[in-house]
């Protein structure tokens, strides 16, 4: 059976910008399949302009890959019909990074989670449709009463970030992919809408993409891992071993740099740079003048994925003991359950 | 801020009183449906070269302090009565245009989403020169590549950035360059409102890194605000606690992780996921209650696991139960 969504091959370039000739490639040759038997959650971190939004973007038809395809049920995106393309706008739902990006100003918090219930025709009755918004909004910890009629501005932060999670959880789909969907809340409310997630997750069979920067909730929700760099796979595999034991320099890099809610544990000292002081090629790989384990094959060659155990592995040739495996072959580390 | 009251401010700090202080600061919201109570008597000082964090439930009012301190509150909304003392000056009892001097010089801003703000047609060259010109600080023809290339190279970026536009610059460098404009007129008091909540840990950590050297540099105080407690625990040294308009706790950034006393404190820091042992993701049950209807007693006492008769008929006061250590909260 085909996976449900699917990207194969894809790569997206972006022409550089007035100051720069070089083409910027966002995403490179990227293969990855969500499945929805059973229901997953993936977690895909990576620094500010890896990739990850581009990749959503991509994902939700948004974008057009440069090359490659996005496959929803096992056709690609751009030959979809009307009604298979109807479908699939509403089994796969987005949360969106910016709230401040998404919302028109002029539109009030109604109007945002109104507008589904009309295209999808969710509700018979006004009175139908008002009370999936507010148990939508209730859902996530908003009043409704005191935020339906308020314009963006109106708000906070997070609250307009919950908005667009109870927008989400209206359609019911059969994917959500949340770009940094908790990123301005606080802490309790992160565990209550994370939570959220993972509940419609098991329950409604849901599957999720968590796009994010931040490792602890990553680790904490989801069951695997793609850590991307500069529009590649650097690390992949089973969350708990990536971010217990990461192999790669990035990911340890990422997973030393985050900040411990303990004064007593300071921030460990920022890794020395990479000591080759070689020029990079576009044949290198994308983490070597960072690196602080660089060797001159890294600038000469990028190194492949190895799979350095059954649920894992690492573009680095720090780990060239172990058997190299195709750009296309992520989900084969990928575990099927729960670690928990 | 006049260069007499900035002597004025560097005398009081040296006879050890606070940079800042606010005093019982009230900020509504004017709403169709009645006043939104956003901040509702919050009082605070700052001493000089301190770095206080401010966290507390989304809607709880942080933004709200931060542009009340920059009087930069705009209607519905409302500065209702308190003080905020810079220096020893009141800033809500000056006129509009000697609060433009004071911004920048002697309250900068780093706002929420400001990377998104920058101007998308302007280079940063212009924008930080921009900034400068409007609080009467232009800089001489001469000196403005000097003066342009250092403060940039202050926030780690290299001098070329002057000549470029938003667009061509990563989340991490926007926020590098809102940083720099905040910073150009060397503040007595930094506001920085969740500076790095859309960056990675790899980038935040520089910003942060920054902040902390521009702080020192200047002998500025910092106030942070966010959500993040692994980034107050790494980066300020006190910290307060808001819930609905309220300061519940504020105390050394120690005591909020070994004894945080107010509830929802304790519930916050209880919600905090761990990286080294997957575990259930608990928020606190129930919701803030509304800012328009406020409850009688303590606005926590709803979800509160430890509320009792008191509790709904009289609001508990911030009070000093520990050395050093403010909490509101009848139990004590
Ligand atoms: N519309 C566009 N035009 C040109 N370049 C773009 C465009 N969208 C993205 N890019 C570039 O593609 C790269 C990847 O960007 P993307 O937004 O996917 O990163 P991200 O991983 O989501 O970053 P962040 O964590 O900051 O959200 C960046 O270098 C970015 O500048
Ligand atoms: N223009 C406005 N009109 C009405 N209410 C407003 C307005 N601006 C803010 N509010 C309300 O005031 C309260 C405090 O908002 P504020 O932005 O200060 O919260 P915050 O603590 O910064 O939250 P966050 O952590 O989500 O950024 C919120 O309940 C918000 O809905
Ligand atoms: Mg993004
Ligand atoms: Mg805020």
């Amino acid at each position: 059976m085909a996976p449900l969504l699917e990207a194969r091959n894809v790569s997206k370039v972006f022409s550089g910008g007035l100051f720069s000739r070089a083409q910027n490639i966002a995403l490179d040759d990227f293969s990855f399949a969500l499945e929805d038997a059973p229901p997953s959650i993936t977690a895909v971190v990576g620094e500010s302009g890896s990739g990850k939004t581009t990749l959503a973007r991509l994902l939700l038809g948004l974008a057009a890959p440069t090359s490659g395809s996005v496959r929803y049920n096992g056709k690609d995106l751009r030959k979809h019909s009307r009604a298979e393309w109807r479908t699939f706008i509403r089994e796969v739902q987005v949360i969106f990074q910016d709230p401040y990006e998404v919302y028109n100003p002029f539109y009030t918090v109604d109007h945002v989670l109104k507008e589904p219930i009309r295209k999808f025709a969710l509700a018979g009755t006004k009175a139908q449709g008002r009370a999936l918004m507010e148990e939508a909004l209730t859902a996530v910890g908003l009043r409704p009463e005191e935020t339906l009629g308020r314009h963006p501005h109106q708000l906070s932060g997070g609250q307009r970030q919950r908005i667009m999670v109870a927008r989400a959880l209206l359609l019911k789909p059969r994917v959500i992919i949340a770009d940094e969907p908790v990123s301005m809340v606080d802490a309790s409310l992160r565990a209550t809408i994370l939570n959220n997630l993972r509940q419609i997750n098991r329950q409604f069979g849901i599957s999720i993409l968590y796009i994010t920067h931040d490792l602890t909730t990553a680790y904490q929700l989801s069951e695997n891992i793609i850590v991307l760099y500069r529009g590649g796979v650097a690390e992949v595999g089973s969350v708990e071993r990536v971010v217990q034991h990461p192999q790669h320099p990035y990911t340890r890099l990422l997973v030393g740099s985050v900040p411990l809610p303990d004064p007593r544990r300071p921030w460990e000292a920022a890794p020395a740079p990479s000591a080759l002081g070689r020029e990079m090629t576009a044949a290198s790989c994308r983490f070597a003048d960072r690196c602080p384990s660089a060797m001159p094959v890294c600038i000469e060659v990028r190194p492949p994925l190895y799979q350095t155990n059954p649920d894992r592995a690492a573009a680095c040739y720090l780990y060239d003991d172990a058997p190299a495996m195709a750009t296309g072959d992520i989900n084969q580390v990928f575990v099927g359950e729960a670690a928990d | 801020m006049t260069a007499d009251t900035a002597r004025h401010a560097t005398a009081q700090a040296q006879a050890g009183q606070p940079l800042l202080q606010v005093r019982d600061l009230r900020v509504y919201y004017h709403t169709p449906r009645g006043a939104a109570k956003a901040v509702d008597g919050v009082s605070f000082s700052l001493e000089p070269g301190e770095r206080l964090g401010l966290v507390g439930e989304s809607g709880s009012g942080k933004s709200t302090i931060a542009l009340s301190l920059m009087r930069l509150i705009k209607p519905p909304g409302v500065i209702e009565g308190g003080e905020v003392l810079l220096g020893g000056e009141d800033l809500l009892a000056k006129s509009e245009e000697e609060m433009r001097q004071v911004r920048l010089a002697g309250v900068a801003m780093v706002a929420q989403g400001a990377m998104n703000s920058l101007n998308p047609v302007k280079r940063v060259r212009e924008q930080i020169l921009d900034g400068l010109a409007d609080h009467g600080q232009p800089i001489a023809k001469r000196a403005v590549a000097d003066t342009l290339g250092a403060l940039l190279r202050s926030v780690g970026l290299k001098p070329e950035v002057a000549g470029m536009f938003p667009h061509e610059l990563s989340g991490g460098m926007k926020q590098r360059v809102v940083t720099a404009i905040a910073i150009s007129l060397r503040p007595k008091v930094i506001i920085a409102d969740e500076p790095t909540s859309a960056l990675d840990v790899v980038v935040q950590r520089q910003i942060m890194d920054t902040l902390l050297r521009v702080q020192q540099d200047l002998g500025a105080a910092v106030i942070l605000i966010g959500h993040d407690m692994g980034l107050m625990a790494q980066f300020v040294t006190r910290l307060g606690v808001m819930y609905a308009g309220k300061l519940v706790e504020l105390c050394p950034v120690q005591a909020i992780f070994d004894e945080p006393l107010m509830p929802y404190s304790q519930l916050l820091i209880a919600s905090l996921p761990s990286l080294t042992k997957k575990g259930e993701l608990r928020g606190i049950p129930g919701l803030p209650p509304s800012l328009l209807d406020r409850p009688t007693g303590c606005p926590f006492r709803a979800r509160c696991p430890h509320a009792f008769d008191r509790c709904a008929v009289e609001e508990p006061a911030l009070r000093e139960l520990r050395p050093g250590h403010w909490a509101a909260c009848h139990l004590y």
